[in-house]
């Protein structure tokens, strides 16, 4: 028989708002948790400036390297390691890793702007090449030479030219710490010297996931767990507006034996000893809530953002206007779109004895620590997250928000607790990539040369909270400040054109006013290319210029040269190519942008059924500079996601929301690419082997949104002022 | 709680469990296997494929008592002995996943198809595949994955 838990935390709950104490509790995450950490130093963890907290060298002659960026299927757990490898002169096979965990492996940032090879190749490096100079100082006095004289191969120190006189990494070690700090001295190789870095390694972690062995967070189980589900009204509204719980009746469950419930504050939950009894309990449960009517209605709701604009902020302005004989504006919306992630969120915590293990698929485990710690009331040392993925998530889904449900829970039965949201709780309450309007005005001169570019965006900044805080706890809603991935982009708004004069405006929207926002995968940037490079082909096109050559004669340098000449050439770029044959228009399209750092190209072949309203992307070429590409293998299976869940958002995806919430709430009403949508695509990987690592997890986004854009006009002759491009959508602009 | 007979990658199990249990409960939580994964609970994306009798079923929804009797077959099971299946080693090779959450209902998906078709064109398997999601878009190359272990099995590779 299920029994009404009473809500038992209201005492830490007024202790953690009793002001000194609040900073424990304060959710840190992504790059104010650097920024934070820049100030008063790294989280607690192992040391960053020991070799030991990096690298340990094993007697049978392998190392084992301490990594802290979490797999998210992007491929860090081989990248990584090929850098150490690399830097150690080591083979692949003599490179192990170990799990990620807040005690174990050292702080290296979150793992979110596609940061882990961009900040972690050099992090990795320094250690690595510190660690190969402090093996051959000892190898040199073991043999009895100068370190000048030795050569390195697979582990093995010998005498040039002595190969007999030789000792190795294992027998100078073998299993003991280094105890060395980093000094800063030992340089990284000369990539002229690489023979593993910028080759294709077979990734690591996927013969387990074909055969079915690999084991996901969904999959973790401890003894004398309880499953758990959580209560929520079925789909979000303003993240301001939080439901209330009216009442929770358990009588329905007599029949589940094992069920329990679970109330704090808002915050309710079921649990049963086997996972099936859970999910029914989740199912007959009746609870009351009142929920406020706190959202526009979707359909209304880009008129509502010009109406609520809290603040305007110039990000950018610069330079003086030039000659403006072509001038062309346009103006566009973008929805709001959900990480729609394939398995919903899931997290083990074990909380007992004022000590707490959670197993969470987090993108920063240390932040996340961080907020359990004041969720539970706890120091931070007594908090340990170990990372175990989970599926893809493309930005900042709900795994921080079930770890916190789950670890509720486990506090509060004194059991390990392992809380599976459902399809339903995933869309209904995912944090969204926040819709956009975006106003952009540019003009050229004769010649077709930029003169002036101007770009104005409303859209919100992301939720600070995560919503099992405010429900449990009544945390209040806080959004983040404006800032990069929030604030309209420099690098997208114009950023790959010389041009004499930029400016670029914010207007603001409180966060606390519309469904949660979080990033997601290249933030904004679709928006902004989307809307951007229109009007770049518009004046190309006012000029009486090819597309690519309105951009060649434009571009700002030889990185965004390089990137849209191979995608021009892997697309054979001939201009749009329109044609039309069986009713379908055809065209071809190109555009450039990015996310944060990177360099993105593409063109796209759209199809486009003017009848029916159906669109199809035929085929999208992406190239992408990187800098050094680690791995190119995963960087070209990199660039094909992207441009698969281009297609995705620009042709599919679209949240929909009630005044009182959400209601795509599965894949049905939140339809995403399918085999049959998939266009031909072609990857094209920009090396550049001796640049800095720059990120290859979306940086070629926009520029595929963009492509796909251009290609619509190329084939109609209209312009989409609103992804995604649906047939209602299509049949409307043919006909206007 | 009832008493269900059925066997899973060769393997009888008599289990105590209630009839309307979803089979991927059963499997996942009482036999401890972790091929076929849950995403909806709704049928919608076919994480949770599993073959039944031959046929791919959505083990989500599928109640184990109907299943009673049958032989279920996972991602785990799809090749006898544990060596990989051709199909797998053709994912492998083309390094297919990413996150390869929905490789196990992928795998299992594209072995019904083989084994009733050992030379399905590309359009065939498109159409075959469709009601399986992924999210991190490698369509492109478990496709060719799926077209190379068929020129595999027939023979001509």
């Amino acid at each position: 028989m299920g029994e009404l838990s009473s809500p038992t935390e209201l005492s830490r709950r007024g202790l953690l708002k009793a002001g000194g104490v609040m900073l424990v509790g304060f959710s840190l995450a992504g790059p104010l948790a650097q920024k934070v950490a820049a100030q008063f130093g790294p989280p607690p963890g192992p040391d960053r400036d020991k070799i030991d907290s990096w690298i340990m060298v094993h007697a049978d002659n392998t190392a084992t390297i301490l990594i802290g960026f979490v797999e998210l299927g992007q491929g860090a757990t081989t990248s990584l390691p090929q850098v150490a490898a690399e830097e150690l002169d080591l083979d692949m096979d003599q490179v192990k890793t170990v799990a990620h965990e807040t005690e174990v492996t050292p702080f290296q940032g979150g793992t979110y702007s596609s940061s882990a090879i961009a900040n972690g190749r050099p992090q990795v490096q320094r250690a690595a090449a510190h660690a190969r100079a402090a093996l051959l100082r000892r190898a040199a006095a073991h043999l009895g030479v100068a370190v000048e004289a030795l050569v390195v191969e697979h582990g093995v120190v010998s005498v040039r030219g002595e190969p007999g006189r030789s000792v190795t990494y294992g027998e100078l070690v073998g299993d003991r710490p280094f105890e060395v700090t980093m000094d800063g001295e030992a340089i990284p190789k000369d990539p002229s010297q690489y023979r593993i870095v910028g080759q294709r390694k077979a990734r690591r972690d996927l013969a387990d996931k074909v055969m079915g062995r690999f084991e996901y967070v969904q999959h973790k189980r401890l003894p004398g767990m309880l499953h758990a589900r959580i209560i929520r009204p079925r789909g979000q509204g303003a993240f301001g507006a939080p439901p209330s719980l009216l009442s929770a009746d358990a009588a329905p469950l007599a029949d589940i034996p094992d069920a329990q419930v679970f109330r704090q504050g808002d915050f309710l939950a079921v649990l049963a000893e086997s996972e099936w009894h859970a999910v029914k309990a989740a199912r007959l449960i009746e609870s009351e809530w009142d929920i406020p009517a706190s959202l526009p209605a979707s359909r209304d709701l880009y008129g509502a953002m010009r109406d609520r604009v809290a603040s305007t902020n110039v990000v950018l302005e610069e330079g003086e206007a030039g000659e403006a004989l072509h001038r062309t504006s346009f103006t566009a919306e973008t929805p709001y779109q959900a990480h729609a992630t394939m398995a919903p969120n899931c997290a083990v915590a074990d909380v007992k004895d004022g000590k707490a293990r959670v197993w969470a698929s987090s993108q920063d485990i240390y932040a996340l620590r961080g907020t359990l710690a004041g969720v539970l009331g706890l120091e931070q040392t007594d908090a340990t997250v170990q990372f175990t993925e989970g599926s893809g998530t493309y930005g900042h889904s709900l795994y921080d928000d079930v770890a916190i449900g789950a670890a509720l829970l486990s506090q509060n039965f004194g059991r390990p607790v392992r809380l599976q949201y459902s399809r339903e709780n995933e869309h209904g309450w995912d944090t969204f990539g926040p819709a956009h309007i975006g106003e952009v005005a540019i003009a050229c001169d004769a010649a077709g040369k930029l003169s002036d570019y101007e770009y104005a965006g409303w859209q919100h900044s992301w939720a600070f909270v995560e919503t099992n805080d405010q429900l449990a706890n009544g945390t209040p809603a806080r959004g983040w400040p404006m800032g990069p991935s929030r604030s309209v982009n420099p690098a997208v708004c114009g950023g790959m054109y010389a041009l004499p004069r930029r400016k670029l405006v914010d207007h603001v929207l409180n966060a606390e006013d519309w469904p949660r926002g979080a990033w997601l995968r290249s933030p904004l940037d679709l928006s902004f290319a989307f809307i951007s490079e229109q009007a770049i082909d518009d004046l190309a096109a006012q000029v009486g210029m090819d597309p690519v050559a309105f951009r060649r004669l434009n571009i700002a340098d030889h990185r965004w040269q390089g990137v849209l000449d191979a995608a021009a050439e892997a697309a054979g770029w001939n201009g749009p190519q329109v044609s039309s044959s069986d009713g379908r228009l055809r065209g071809r399209g190109v555009g450039l942008g990015t996310h944060l750092r990177g360099w993105g190209g593409a063109v796209a072949e759209v199809e486009v059924d003017p009848e029916s309203g159906t669109v199809r992307v035929a085929h999208l070429w992406g190239a992408l500079d990187a800098g050094c590409a680690v791995n190119p293998d995963i960087v070209e299976a990199q660039i094909t996601g992207q441009l698969v869940q281009t297609v995705s958002r620009m042709i599919y995806e679209e949240v929909h929301f009630t005044p009182q919430g959400v209601t795509t709430l599965d894949w049905n009403s939140y339809p995403v690419a399918r085999f049959s949508d998939c266009p031909e695509i072609t990857p094209v990987v920009v090396q550049r082997i001796d640049e800095p690592s720059s990120g290859a997890g979306e940086e070629v986004m926009a520029a595929a949104a963009a492509a796909i854009a251009n290609a619509f006009h190329a084939a109609t002759g209209k312009r989409m002022a609103t992804i995604p491009f649906t047939p209602e959508r299509v049949k409307a602009v043919m006909a206007a | 709680m009832d008493t269900i007979a059925i066997t899973v990658n060769g393997e009888r199990h008599e289990l105590a469990v209630d009839a309307d249990t979803p089979l991927l409960y059963v499997l996942a939580d009482t036999i401890g296997l972790k091929g076929p994964r849950f995403g909806c609970g709704l049928a919608q994306c076919g994480a949770c494929s599993v073959l039944l009798n031959g046929q791919e079923v959505r083990s989500c929804v599928y109640p184990v008592g109907s299943a009673a009797g049958a032989e279920v077959v996972t991602a785990e099971g799809i090749s006898a002995g544990g060596a990989p299946h051709p199909l797998q080693e053709e994912l492998i090779a083309a390094q297919a996943p990413q996150c390869g959450y929905c490789y196990g209902g992928m795998v299992v998906k594209a072995a019904e198809l083989l084994e009733a078709n050992p030379s399905p064109s590309r359009d065939e398997i498109i159409a075959h595949m469709d009601g399986h999601i992924c999210r991190c878009g490698t369509y492109p190359r478990l496709l060719a994955a799926i077209e190379r272990a068929a020129e595999r099995m027939r023979g001509d590779a």
